[in-house]
């Protein structure tokens, strides 16, 4: 397999790292959080990532979007890690976009399509129902109805959930909770009768929902993919939306490991560079090791979702593991090797921390995943 | 016709041609050393099977499938190379020949050699003809290299060499040495010369050491007035430090990926025939099960991570010192797969003479593997080198 980028890649990424290290950098985040920010990013901003097409990356060209893949959105996700851009861009850009690319009806995606690629809808995917992500486990209840179904469940954890136009909801129309079967998948809008919606301030400072769905009547036309079968769906959705994680996770990883080594090049103890001993010069050695075994493994992963490679889950599971346990080393790290000012809050590592701990959260964290792997090896 | 077109035409007919070529016994995974193929003077094939591969493919250059064709190789592009890597992989070939002479004296003299040099020893490489062993390690230094003794009398048209070198491997196997020498004795790294010799050469004698797997891999090699031709010498009197450094590149290369080169037992599959499933198809012992599941994501992550690094190195966009993350994790990696062998395997895994455990298979193979973190430069010293020409760390 090649690993390397194209010249395109290369230009994407130049151009994403120029205008986000210009236009939404750390201080960014810190300025929405000291404000309360109601949204919690910054709206100019993501008018910005549609004008660069960033929106629209993963949408088709015959609906507006860039008609690009994973890896490209990956690249895009790296960009954010490293400045912790908040923004709709990993649930509507890549996961909504993912579920409804793979399984939407042609109207449905007439529909949806070109508004998510030019970023005036924003959707979301509402998948988690308690404090850890076990996706088998929706409980939220589609019953049928004359002209179509009642939506009764609660969903958490739902990024940007309080700003969304559209959600993505995973429910439960058949079996038990832990069953694959009888899952559907429905694209309901956020403003229907019945739903109320909790705005949740996370540790990072981004903002997620807890939508409490109380007899929400849905039509036939918002069932997205086939009824009772949609575990499929769900898994190349969360499989995308995983991928970009673990490319942010990276991106985070890289950068707070870049500000941790300038540190020891500059900060001085017993007359000395803390870079000269070796103490901290094996532990920084050893985690630029686990950074480059990492690296292989996200773009793996991009590459075999554009691929649409069978060996997809395995290699998403793969690469969401290692990069949650990179992630959690970097910055604790990061935060050890810079001492006291590392436990400030005037300095933006604590920011790397805080989303680190998010993102590995986020649709399923290291152990998660592990054992998805090995499980699917039979053991 | 384009390079791909050209590119599936090569791969059809490789794969065409290993098939017909490779016999089915050199198609069974590799176990141990024990069933490499390591040439030599002294070589006697396990059979029939091997020596017909080994001569098949010499034929054909292809046990050093890139070396140019006038040394004895196949004269292939990194391309084709990697296809026949690749269709050789997926026939389960094995390699027909493996020794330092191919992985790490032949690359060196491509770099470093005299044209004479190469066509006088890289053709034998190729051919299996001559094994060679490396003359690096003294008692006094190991992981301090540049601080050896062995000295070189410089007599006119020859060198006098005497003293000693440690943890040679299968000296006593071997047919040439190459071989660090002190030629000043005052400057350390800019004091050194590398020079090649016959190990029959008068002075020359080895002892081999028992290790705690009660092998003995490695020797003593003494040398008392050897008497060594200076046209042996590769790269210019007191210019050794730099192709020895440029061979341990290769030798890290080499150990990094030897966990995943001879396929040894899989660690899962290990542990469900021993330890076995319960109701739910998991592990029984739930705690080696997590501890496997990682060992499988690092060393997925590792092989890829060889690959991304092999195809950086190809276009040459990679900081030569990448290959001491790669000793370094891959030594780590190897020593977790046994120690975790060791485990799945319980008691089974203990026995040391049985036919049944293969004389000690597991248990030699653990204890041999420990190695691997202290050979070619300890991991201490890998890291040291990361933080100092990748990270450049101050002082490093």
């Amino acid at each position: 397999m090649s690993f390397g980028f194209t010249e395109e890649q290369i230009m994407l990424r130049e151009s994403a790292r120029d205008f986000i290290a210009d236009q939404a950098p750390v201080s960014q985040l810190r300025k929405l959080r000291d404000n309360k920010d109601p949204i919690g990013f910054s709206q100019d901003v993501w008018e910005k990532f549609s004008e660069m097409g960033f929106t629209g990356v993963l949408v088709p060209e015959e609906f507006g979007g860039m008609g690009l893949g994973h890896v490209e959105a990956g690249i895009i996700m790296e960009q954010i890690g490293h400045h912790l851009t908040t923004s709709p861009f990993l649930a509507s850009s890549v996961a909504a976009v993912t579920a409804l690319r793979h399984v939407g009806t042609a109207a449905q995606k007439n529909t949806w399509l070109p508004k998510l690629a030019s970023g005036e809808v924003i959707a979301s995917i509402a998948i988690d129902e308690k404090a850890k992500h076990r996706p088998a486990q929706v409980a939220l209840r589609a019953t049928p109805t004359d002209s179509g179904y009642t939506l009764n469940g609660v969903k958490t954890f739902v990024s940007n959930g309080h700003v969304a136009d559209i959600l993505i909801v995973a429910a439960r129309r058949a079996g038990e909770p832990g069953d694959s079967e009888g899952i559907t998948l429905f694209i309901v809008d956020s403003k229907s009768q019945g739903i109320e919606t909790e705005r949740t301030v996370m540790v990072d400072s981004q903002i997620a929902a807890r939508i409490t769905f109380k007899e929400v009547k849905v039509g036939v036309e918002s069932v997205l993919g086939p009824v009772d079968s949609g575990w499929e769906t769900l898994s190349a959705t969360l499989d995308a939306a995983r991928a970009a994680a673990a490319a942010e996770m990276l991106g985070l990883s890289d950068e707070v490991f870049d500000r941790t080594l300038k540190y020891l090049k500059e900060r001085k103890q017993f007359g000395r560079l803390i870079g000269e001993f070796q103490a901290l010069q094996h532990r920084a050695a050893m985690l630029y090791c686990d950074l480059e075994i990492t690296r292989s493994l996200v773009i793996h992963a991009q590459k075999q979702l554009d691929a649409s490679s069978l060996d997809v889950s395995r290699a998403v599971s793969l690469a969401k593991a290692r990069a949650g346990r990179t992630a959690t080393l970097a910055v604790q790290e990061a935060v050890q090797m810079h001492g006291g000012i590392g436990m400030t809050d005037e300095l933006e590592i604590g920011f790397f921390m805080k989303r680190a701990r998010v993102l590995n959260e986020l649709f399923g964290d290291t152990n998660f995943h592990i054992d998805q792997v090995a499980a699917q090896q039979g053991y | 016709m384009s390079d791909q077109s050209e590119i599936d035409e090569f791969r059809t007919a490789t794969r065409a041609w290993l098939r017909s070529s490779c016999p089915p016994k050199m198609r069974l995974p590799m176990r141990s050393e024990d069933d490499i193929c390591w040439g030599g003077r002294r070589w006697t094939y396990r059979s029939d099977d091997q020596r017909m591969w080994l001569l098949r493919m010499v034929e054909r250059g292809w046990t050093v499938p890139t070396w140019p064709k006038e040394y004895g190789g196949g004269g292939l592009s990194s391309s084709q190379a990697n296809v026949l890597a690749e269709e050789m992989a997926n026939l389960n070939c094995r390699p027909p020949l493996m020794n330092f002479g191919i992985s790490m004296l032949g690359p060196t003299l491509l770099k470093y050699g005299t044209h004479e040099q190469k066509l006088e020893h890289l053709p034998k490489i190729a051919r299996g003809e001559i094994r060679w062993c490396q003359g690096y390690s003294e008692p006094g230094s190991g992981s301090d290299l540049a601080s050896l003794t062995t000295s070189a009398q410089d007599n006119g048209d020859h060198f006098v060499i005497n003293g000693q070198k440690i943890w040679t491997s299968y000296a006593d196997q071997s047919d040439w040495i190459f071989c660090l020498v002190r030629t000043d004795p005052v400057k350390k790294h800019t004091g050194i010369s590398f020079v090649l010799f016959d190990m029959t050469t008068e002075g020359v004698s080895t002892r081999p050491i028992m290790l705690i797997s009660g092998n003995s891999p490695f020797c003593e090699t003494f040398f008392d007035r050897v008497r060594v031709d200076k046209r042996n010498m590769v790269g210019g009197l007191n210019s050794g430090w730099e192709v020895a450094k440029y061979l341990l590149m290769q030798e890290r290369d080499m150990i990094g990926a030897m966990g995943e080169a001879t396929t040894t037992l899989s660690v899962s599959q290990t542990a469900k025939k021993y330890v076995g499933l319960d109701a739910q198809n998991r592990l029984e012992d739930i705690q080696l099960r997590a501890q496997i599941a990682e060992f499988d994501l690092d060393e997925a992550a590792f092989r890829l991570t060889l690959e991304r690094i092999a195809a950086m190195q190809r276009t040459g966009e990679v900081n030569p010192a990448m290959s001491s993350m790669l000793k370094y994790y891959g030594a780590e990696l190897n020593k977790r797969r046994w120690e975790l062998l060791m485990s799945c395997g319980g008691s089974e895994h203990l026995e040391w003479e049985s036919e049944r455990s293969q004389q000690g298979f597991a248990a030699r193979s653990w204890l041999r593997i420990k190695g691997n973190s202290i050979e070619g430069g300890t991991n201490e010293v890998q890291l040291n080198v990361i933080a100092k020409r990748i990270l450049e760390l101050p002082g490093a």
